[in-house]
């Protein structure tokens, strides 16, 4: 499927840490959120990353659609026995994650050196 | 009334029709200088509008259309979304901030409108939302 080639994400390992980072500002549409959804179970899935670090530096906007597709990725996470951490989230987003109450689901960093560490 | 912008118009049961209409309205509040917040709560709570009408009211029937209704002032930007599909309890969505369903992957749409826009309400058959949102609308948690 011609859709898998579009990268949705960027790839970097630091030490034993899968980091990857969202190219698109908008998360919102739902090809979108499916193909970035195929790419982030594929670090579990295909790669084997135990832990794994989602960079929201470039996000400017996420949708409950998005949402769904984050907890989906952290039950994979989970069940696959790794972790899951999200960081550099700017206010607006932040504030998605806090009124559906899942900042109290997800593991949040303030910035990328901060989730790394004790990770 | 007089409105400084508006239309009106059916669309296809297409998510990219509506991205299109998202940004036709996006535009038109840039335009009439709403701010970033008051852009960022409106984009968010049409996508999450204009989804919940193709998908879930429409089924993404393509035999089936979506209204949308659009007026701007100098205070509010007004928006109406009616779809074609059978409509829907608002009461019978379950809360997803309940302990037992945060980690389900659906149902934060309505909660997210609300919590971005200024008034929202569905009509009694549940295919017809109308939403507003002020302009320039103050924060709750500053200024």
């Amino acid at each position: 499927m011609s859709s898998g080639d579009t990268r949705k994400l960027d790839i970097e390992k630091i030490g034993d840490v899968t980091v990857a980072t969202f190219t698109d500002k908008k998360i919102l549409d739902e090809t979108n959120i499916q193909i970035i959804g195929n790419q982030l179970f594929g670090l579990v899935d295909d790669v084997g990353s135990k832990k794994i670090l989602l960079d929201f530096s470039n996000v400017e906007y996420l949708s409950s659609a998005a949402l769904g597709k984050l907890i989906t990725m952290d039950k994979k996470v989970k069940g696959a026995e790794g972790k899951l951490r999200l960081c550099t989230i700017r206010p607006e987003i932040y504030e998605v994650f806090a009124i559906t109450k899942l900042n109290k689901l997800f593991s949040m960093h303030e910035n990328r050196d901060k989730a790394l560490e004790g990770f | 009334m007089a409105f400084n912008e508006e239309f009106e118009v059916r669309i296809p049961s297409d998510t990219a029709e509506g991205q299109a209409v998202q940004e036709r309205i996006i535009a038109l509040l840039e335009k009439q200088q709403f701010s970033a917040r008051d852009v960022f709560g409106v984009r968010l709570s049409l996508e999450e509008a204009l989804v919940n009408a193709i998908k879930h009211g429409n089924g993404m029937d393509p035999e089936k259309q979506v209204y949308v209704g659009c007026w701007v002032d100098d205070e509010k930007a007004r928006i109406e979304i009616e779809d074609q599909g059978p409509g829907f309890a608002v009461t019978d969505v379950p809360d997803p901030t309940a302990d037992e369903n945060l980690d389900k992957p659906c149902g934060r749409g309505i909660m997210l409108m609300r919590a971005f826009m200024s008034r929202l309400e569905y009509n009694e058959t549940g295919n017809r939302l109308l939403m507003e949102r002020l302009k320039n609308q103050p924060d709750n948690d500053d200024d």
